[in-house]
């Protein structure tokens, strides 16, 4: 039996079905990412584990034991917010030291806990500083080392760097997987942003609408997608049209062009398919070791500092893909007639 | 100077006229209470006399008491209702504006009517019960002041994360209370604290129709039949006034988690 075990999880607001028949065994110690769009209920199943939200049926069993009925004081869970929810009139110590003083724990292991808690955040100095007093880093930072004082099974944390600029988000988000593979605790985070938990996940579960649905290993979200939903919200994706001509040998047509998949396709010759190809996959001139190729025009080029994103214009669509930027590799300049090469077990097909 | 210069300065010296003059005169009145020169007599007569002592401390004790019933009934009202009732915000502070509209002479008759003698419950048959009423009644009037002080303390702070960051490390709902939201509302309850001891301490119709030994009464008493003694009441009850102030000002500064990043 899993460490934490969600099982046909529902949850309704009024007439309103936010999450779906949710069903999610996680083992000790795992890193679990729930990744999706706002609205998608992610936050909502947090909530539920947390116990501010109340499942409409299912359950979720915590180390073999079913916390529904429990309330989230009673149920020893670590919470971090998007919002840091730092106590203001407390010191940094005093907030860390919080929970264990609630639990009513001896002074002389309170003060031992928050130094070990400060050193792990590496925040040894702050102790004695006020909430006000320390940049939003360090505000979560201390939330996090709150959290973790007492001790709980589960760690959970909402969005935690969506409040933070874009340098301090990258370096505290390998700071906090660093300290959950320290510290072995069981973690669910919930975020909107791919990049997060594609680098910090033992497994993704990805929401929509509140359905999970993929669940998986970064590797395997990013590079097989099981639903077009997760292709499109994981990653950058190129979408486009073809006609089948044959598909017993995968031969279709992408805007007059031919190409051939040499895999069966699911689908009756003249049916319209739908193609997706991630721009890394796609490379500009023609490569020997790739079967597929296009023929187009470029249309622009961006520059995104290491890399180009060049958009190529097939006759009506359009392809986007990326090249490395090298300094000493002249980038291709708008209408040049380009050849686009690609392996052509790297295209996800879905229908309609 | 341009013209609409002198008009503001113009405007702002009347105003200030118009508030300090009669307390200008009321200080130079109390003074003199001994024929020909200024003395501090009246002062002297004020305060030693025993009924003064008596109605303050009393009055003053009320006071207290009103502002420790108000916030124990109100904060944790305002907070359950921006926690988990905000839809029934408008009424409720519908409910806190009544004191406003209904007149304190209506409120105590209503308790009189409601706990004379022989009432159900007859709390106007001895003197603890009828300090009761009085304190329910001065909490009642302190309501719109307190309610809406305490509320504008829960705005500045963001209650339902809070609430929850407590609740998820063990705490329960009167831990959160005590050693979070109070803590953090202080400043605003305080404004509220002094906003009621000053109607309490000024107080006359529930404290006359209740026939309690409180300062109002005996302002009104002393004004009826003295001369110079209620102008030197009204410069010392201007001095507590402003010394609450004071206080309340010190006791902001001396928080130290509301000073102002630097």
């Amino acid at each position: 039996m899993a460490f934490l075990d969600i099982t046909r999880l529902e949850k309704f607001y009024g007439t309103t079905h936010v999450v779906k028949d949710f069903n999610l065994a996680v083992e000790k110690g795992e890193f679990i990412s729930f990744l999706g769009p706002s609205g998608c209920g992610k936050t909502t199943t947090l909530r539920m584990v947390a116990g501010f939200e109340t499942p409409s049926s299912g359950s979720i069993r915590i180390d073999g034991r079913d916390v529904v009925n429990l309330r989230p004081n009673q149920r020893n869970i670590g919470m971090v917010f998007q919002a840091y929810a730092l106590f203001p009139n407390l010191t940094v110590a005093q907030n860390i030291g919080f929970g264990l003083k609630v639990a009513g724990r001896p002074r002389a292991e309170i003060d031992e806990r928050v130094r070990e808690m400060l050193g792990i955040i590496h925040l040894p100095e702050l102790g004695g500083r006020f909430p006000f007093q320390l940049s939003g880093g360090q505000q979560q930072r201390v939330a996090l080392a709150r959290a973790l004082a007492i001790r709980p099974k589960l760690l959970l944390l909402d969005e935690p760097l969506s409040a933070l600029d874009a340098k301090i988000r990258v370096s505290l988000r390998q700071e906090i997987r660093a300290i959950q593979k320290k510290l072995g605790i069981t973690t669910i985070y919930v975020t909107h942003d791919q990049e997060e938990a594609l680098s910090m996940s033992d497994r993704i579960v990805v929401m929509n609408a509140g359905v999970a649905e993929q669940v998986g290993d970064p590797f395997t979200i990013y590079n097989r997608p099981a639903t077009r939903f997760v292709a499109g919200f994981v990653g950058t994706l190129n979408a486009l049209d073809a006609i089948v001509t044959d598909p017993a040998t995968g031969s279709i047509t992408l805007d007059g062009q031919p190409i051939r998949l040499n895999r069966p396709i699911d689908a009756a010759a003249g049916a319209s398919i739908g193609l997706a190809l991630r721009p890394e996959t796609l490379a500009l001139g023609p490569r020997p070791e790739t079967d597929g190729s296009l023929r187009g025009t470029v249309r622009d080029v961006q520059f995104l500092g290491s890399v180009l994103r060049v958009r190529v214009a097939l006759d009506g669509q359009v392809v986007a893909l990326d090249s490395f930027n090298t300094a000493a590799l002249r980038p291709p300049a708008v209408g040049d007639a380009v050849e686009v090469s690609f392996a052509t077990a790297d295209v996800l097909v879905s229908d309609g | 100077m341009k013209p609409s210069r002198i008009w503001a300065w113009l405007a702002l010296a009347v105003g200030a006229l118009y508030f300090a003059l009669p307390l200008i005169g009321t200080i130079e009145f109390s003074l003199r209470m001994r024929r020909g020169v200024y003395s501090f007599d009246a002062y002297r007569a004020v305060l030693s006399d025993p009924q003064f002592r008596a109605t303050f401390s009393f009055s003053v004790f009320m006071a207290l008491m009103t502002i420790v019933l108000g916030v124990l009934v109100i904060a944790p009202t305002a907070y359950w209702v921006r926690l988990k009732l905000p839809r029934w915000r408008p009424i409720v502070e519908f409910i806190t504006l009544l004191p406003l509209v209904v007149p304190p002479i209506v409120l105590v008759f209503g308790y009189i009517r409601l706990y004379n003698t022989s009432s159900w419950l007859p709390l106007t048959g001895t003197a603890g019960g009828t300090n009761l009423l009085l304190l329910a009644g001065y909490t009642v009037l302190a309501l719109p002041y307190m309610y809406r002080a305490v509320d504008t303390g829960l705005r500045t702070i963001d209650v339902a994360t809070l609430t929850e960051a407590a609740q998820s490390l063990g705490a329960g709902w009167i831990t959160i209370m005590a050693r979070i939201i109070l803590p953090n509302i202080m400043v605003a309850i305080l404004s509220g604290a002094f906003l009621t001891f000053a109607i309490v301490i000024g107080e006359f119709v529930l404290a006359a129709l209740l026939n309690r030994p409180a300062f109002g009464p005996y302002l009104q008493v002393l004004g009826a039949n003295r001369a110079y003694e209620p102008a030197a009441l009204a410069v010392i009850t201007f001095a507590i006034t402003w010394a609450c102030m004071g206080l309340i000002q010190l006791v902001t500064r001396l928080q130290k988690h509301t000073q102002v990043p630097r």
